[in-house]
């Protein structure tokens, strides 16, 4: 026998003090096997023993919940079904950081894979998934990597499955380089009298082991997600378990067929600490024991020791006790299902866990010390500083002007001062952006400079024009400087507020995430009303009018620089997306990342941002009803910003109710919901477009917060809006640049106020929504928002294909959607060939017509250079789509045989009537 | 009339088929478990998306040589109308009813999305009824939706004007834009797109619901 040393309780992650602990519950010194059970029951994922005593300030309850945190998953009622049947939602989110981070594939298959369990074991089928995902910076080296790796995993495991995976929300921030975090989130449904618990209550009844067989892999994967990284860490690839969705799939089905029969007394499924955890949490929750014999238990390899079973985390597997009379019966469904079924012990009531193997005892333990007296630390925390608001931050810009004159016409002009662009300023270290406009006679240069620029750059683009006067090419050339300090709540430095707004959207947090749920089903089982891409998802409850509305959110810069206001505003965040969808928030889950809690600061962002979830929970009546906390996500001392991710669900009534950001129409008028002050602390425009990631962050005033969620709601149900989005991230200029793409619609804006223009269109503040009304209905909208008490202002009108600011400036619809959608590719594809081509005119039109065959095709060279060519293109396939939606249509389709310049072709599509 | 679906263990577009057929049938598909050897009485057979046995063999490979197929192929060469939709086209070809293959996306990743499709066919029984459309909107979902034959197949395919469908903006690398092809006798079709998941405006488009309204009429 092997005798316990001071390694092997450090190895397994426990302290001097609770070995201590343990042997005196044991009341004799455990073995290997009783100490391995321990380490993982007592292991933080297992017991939140540094979370416990914080966590039970969440509000949990509420009329429509009908179980809350501490079974597999949370149960909420969701009123009447077919036949009045009683129905549920049930649904919880889980991490799955520290396996995805060493094996990206299978870390994040089997996170949603568990999480489908834990959903499906409380007898409800799986209607939505749903992720928050955090990764590194996007230009790290393992962010490529890893990316691609988990979303991978996530669809191979939920697309094998057949459940739609209907959102999410992904970020990237260096803070994350060494520890991304998968948290995976799960919704299904279930008749309120078929919910099933994990309370094995009752002696003597058969313990049931059913799904795959058990192998070594995964041991110790609860006590792995309970230490920090190293560098090392990739050698813990043997902890990371592997998943086989077709397995799920069939225990899946095989449970809900044995749910609908009378025989399931407990059932949980084998998750983190597998049978250990499922066998010891039963036991405890029905108050009684398990005796159960390990040769019995499907094994994939022989020779496995007691202590291996135990503690491997093998995936689809479930323990269930069941009704002796219904073991026949239940087997019989399980052999239907191909799958294992074996009893494997029964219940006793004397309060121990005893495990045999190879006709010995192998531990013989008393149930209640694992998993009710394990550690409840009271870890300390320091008081954190609250941050300033931010003043406004001033830049200094410098412009210079080059003028060069000649007796030339504007076109050679143009070309000169192109030229100049090319082969010199483009080149030069200083030179940030470079423009010309030229007339008879005269061009001119804008050169936009480093704001450390010095002397010399003016020196050598006096020299660099100089040259061309030198050449003859010039009569004279000159060059100005001009220097001004600018406020970036004005304007954003040296930029105009679209360029802005296209560089923001182009940023990795802001761009489409059409290529990560482009690899997700989204649309299967068919009651996908809102899919990815939107504000919440929204899934209809099947076979009647209702819907469920379902949200992620956290915004983990607010929540470093100001943890209880980040953890308000995350909760805040899911609740304004269900609002914008039209449904009633009615209960959230969650999954809290942090690092480690034995650091007095992470435990203040911990006690704070859970402090600051309780008061938005409690104020808007929107409970916690299951969670999960991931603590330790550091690598080599180097936390991760505190991430406490929400999932909130609500319900809409009546899905045709249903509120979408991409319904706008042409005509509508839009109206911005709420007040905006221009808060830039911690915005993305500060952070993304400057580097500024200093201030607080924007307070959310949660009164106000739900008057507007409340009036948003009514008037969606008054079938008042086209089209609705909360603002959030980047602020009301994206949010309503999000709405324009989504509709394929142009948008005519106009900036209500004269100063701080930037920071009114940038500005994070909380409690705001953007809603498109047709346009005779707009002031009768802004009089029941004022009469609400709720700050109404007009702002623009969709319709054209550009988005105008001001009548100053403008930006065309299909260059912004391409910056929109195309970063997030590009990024995951740099080195993807893009070779310029010049093409034939019938060309272009045959490969046009093969794509579309009812085609009628106008080519015309626009500079009879064979470059630049304009089509006009009538077609049946154009109808019913936006032109967005036709011009991307053309383009897919000629993608790869034109080469990269396909904006060599200017389109004008038309649909065929 | 009396439609059925095929359920393999992992079929999970089984129940979206179920209730197109109902829809444009009036009456609820017989489910049809794969370990049977006979199918019931039935005019017209569906095989739906999913992955079957878990398709980490080839998709659908497995599919095509289980109980049922063996009746299925029988009753399609019988002339009973056989739809076979996403993993339903990859059994299909398995089991020789259609030629060709249904290879990884060129891309190499899922891919899940609305997808314009040219209605090549117009006079198939399964198409006729989109004959005064161009084009319909299904949606795709699928890893393995790349459809690749000889070259003789597929110069054999569209000389005997056997495609049902093309892609407008090929998302998979399929040879010839090809999204569906029918059997010579035009009773067999298998499409990678789906249908099923287009038949009511909430769920973003209708062109499933004309789809199977106008090929179960034909077939009823």
């Amino acid at each position: 026998m092997t005798t316990i040393t001071p390694d092997i309780i450090k190895d397994h992650g426990l302290t001097p003090d609770e070995y201590e602990r343990i042997k005196s519950h044991m009341g004799r010194e455990p073995n290997l096997l009783e100490l391995g059970i321990f380490s993982v029951m007592w292991s933080e994922h297992c017991s939140y023993k540094s979370s416990r005593r914080h966590l039970a300030k969440l509000p949990t309850k509420a009329a429509h919940v009908i179980c809350g945190p501490g079974e597999n998953a949370g149960v909420i009622d969701i009123g009447d079904g077919p036949d009045g049947v009683k129905l549920a939602a049930i649904f919880k989110m889980e991490s799955h950081n520290h396996p995805s981070f060493i094996e990206p594939y299978q870390g994040a298959a089997t996170g949603v894979g568990g999480i489908m369990r834990d959903v499906f074991t409380m007898g409800a089928r799986p209607v939505a998934n749903m992720n928050a995902l955090r990764f590194g910076a996007i230009d790290h080296p393992k962010t490529r990597h890893l990316l691609s790796g988990v979303v991978a995993g996530i669809g191979g495991y939920g697309n094998c499955m057949g459940v739609p995976t209907v959102g999410g929300e992904t970020n990237f921030d260096a803070g994350y380089n060494g520890n991304i975090l998968v948290n995976a989130m799960c919704v299904g449904l279930a008749e309120q009298h078929r919910i099933f618990y994990s309370a094995a209550k009752g002696a003597g009844n058969p313990v049931v082991y059913v799904g795959a067989k058990t192998g070594r892999d995964g041991i110790h994967g609860a006590t792995m997600a309970s230490a920090e990284f190293d560098d090392a860490s990739e050698e813990k690839r043997p902890t990371v378990q592997v998943g086989d969705p077709f397995t799920e799939k069939l225990l899946l089905e095989a449970c809900l067929e044995l749910m609908g029969e009378d025989a399931i007394i407990a059932i949980q499924d084998m998750g983190a600490a597998g049978l250990t955890s499922s066998s010891v949490e039963m036991a405890a929750k029905g108050g009684g024991g398990f005796d159960m014999d390990l040769d019995k238990v499907p094994q994939r390899e022989t020779g496995m020791t007691a202590y291996e079973m135990m503690l491997s985390e093998s995936q689809e597997r479930m323990l269930m006790v069941i009704k002796p009379e219904a073991e026949a019966k239940a087997k019989a469904i399980f052999d239907k299902w191909g799958l294992d079924f074996a009893v494997i012990g029964h219940t006793t009531d004397t309060g121990r866990l005893v495990i045999r193997h190879l006709g010995d005892i192998q531990a013989d333990m008393p149930v209640p010390p694992l998993a009710d007296d394990a550690p409840n630390y009271d870890r300390p925390y320091t008081e954190l500083a609250k941050p300033e608001p931010l003043a406004d931050p001033r830049v200094t810009i410098q412009e210079a002007l080059i003028t060069l004159t000649a007796e030339k016409s504007a076109e050679e002009m143009g070309t000169l001062a192109e030229a100049l662009i090319d082969e010199k300023l483009s080149g030069m270290a200083s030179v940030e952006a470079a423009g010309w406009s030229a007339t008879h006679g005269k061009a001119e240069l804008y050169v936009r400079l480093d704001a450390n620029a010095g002397a010399d750059a003016i020196a050598d683009l006096t020299k660099a024009a100089e040259n061309l006067a030198e050449t003859g090419m010039v009569a004279e050339a000159s060059a100005d400087l001009n220097t001004q300090e600018v406020s970036l709540a004005d304007q954003p430095g040296g930029d105009t507020m679209l360029v802005a707004l296209a560089n923001l959207l182009g940023t990795p947090d802001l761009c489409s995430r059409s290529w990560i749920w482009s690899q997700y089903d989204h649309t299967v089982m068919g009651d996908t009303v809102v899919p990815p891409g939107g504000n919440a998802a929204v899934v209809r409850v099947h076979d009647t009018t209702k819907a469920l509305a379902i949200s992620t959110d956290v915004t983990p810069r607010y929540c470093k620089a100001a943890p209880h206001e980040g953890g308000k505003q995350a909760v805040a965040e899911t609740w304004r997306n269900l609002c914008a969808a039209g449904a009633e928030p009615l209960a959230i889950t969650n999954c809290l990342n942090f690092g480690n809690p034995q650091r007095p600061e992470i435990m203040a962002q911990f006690v704070g941002c859970i402090e600051g979830m309780a008061e938005a929970c409690e104020a808007l009546s929107y409970p916690v009803i299951s969670g999960n906390v991931s603590l330790y996500n550091e690598t080599n001392g180097q936390a991760i910003p505190p991430t406490p991710a929400i999932g909130g669900v609500g319900l809409i009534e009546h899905v045709q109710h249903t509120a979408r950001n991409d319904t706008a129409n042409a005509g509508d008028t839009l109206v911005a919901l709420g007040i905006t002050r221009g808060w830039l602390g911690q915005s993305l425009y500060m952070r993304d477009l400057f580097g500024i990631e200093d201030g607080a962050p924007p307070a959310v005033d949660l009164k106000a917060e739900r008057e507007t969620g409340e009036f948003i709601r009514k008037i969606i149900q008054d079938g008042l809006p086209t089209a609705v989005t909360d603002v959030s991230d980047g602020g009301l200029l994206v949010a309503a640049a999000e709405m324009a793409m989504g509709a394929g619609l142009g948008l005519m804006l106009t900036t209500p106020v004269k100063e701080r223009r930037a920071a009114y269109w940038f500005g994070e503040d909380q409690g705001r929504y953007l809603v498109s009304v047709p346009t005779d209905a707009a002031d009768n909208l802004i009089l029941k928002a004022s009469m609400a008490g709720i700050q109404a202002t007009k702002l623009g009108m969709f319709g054209g294909e550009d988005i105008v600011l001001d009548d100053e400036e403008m930006i065309g619809l299909i260059d912004l959607v391409d910056i929109h959608q195309g970063t997030l590719p590009a990024l995951m594809t740099p080195n993807k060939e893009t070779a310029p081509m010049p093409m034939a005119q019938e060309d272009i039109k045959s490969m046009i017509l093969e794509a579309l065959p009812d085609a009628e095709v106008e080519i015309e060279d626009l500079a009879g250079d064979g470059d630049h060519y304009k089509a006009r293109i009538i077609s049946a396939a154009f109808n019913g789509k936006s032109r967005v939606a036709q011009h991307q249509l053309v383009y897919k389709a000629l993608k790869g045989k034109m080469g990269g310049e396909l904006h060599a072709l200017a389109l004008e599509t038309v649909a065929k009537q | 009339m009396k439609s059925c679906v095929i359920v393999f263990p992992a079929s999970n577009c089984d129940r979206d088929a179920a209730v197109a057929l109902e829809q444009a049938t009036g009456q609820k598909p017989d489910m049809v478990w794969h370990g049977e050897t006979s199918l019931p009485d039935t005019d017209f057979i569906l095989l739906p998306g999913g992955f079957s046995y878990g398709d980490y063999l080839r998709s659908g490979a497995m599919a095509g040589r289980s109980p049922i197929m063996q009746d299925v192929v029988k009753k399609a060469e019988d002339g009973v109308p056989v739809l076979g939709i996403c993993n339903g086209f990859q059994v299909l070809t398995e089991t020789g009813l259609l030629p060709g293959a249904l290879m990884r996306n060129a891309g190499l990743e899922f891919i899940c999305g609305m997808q314009t499709l040219q209605v090549a066919n117009t006079q198939s029984r399964f198409t006729r009824g989109l004959s005064d459309r161009a084009f319909v909107d299904f949606p795709v979902a699928h890893h393995d939706g790349n459809y690749t034959a000889d070259q003789e197949t597929l110069n054999r395919l569209e000389g005997e004007n056997l495609v049902a469908f093309r892609y407008v903006t090929n998302p998979n690398g399929s040879s010839r834009n090809i999204a569906g092809i029918l059997n010579e006798k035009g009773n067999v079709l298998g499409l990678m797109p789906h249908p099923e998941r287009v038949i009511s405006p909430l769920l973003g488009g209708e062109d499933g619901t004309a789809f199977f309204a106008t090929a179960l009429k034909e077939f009823g």
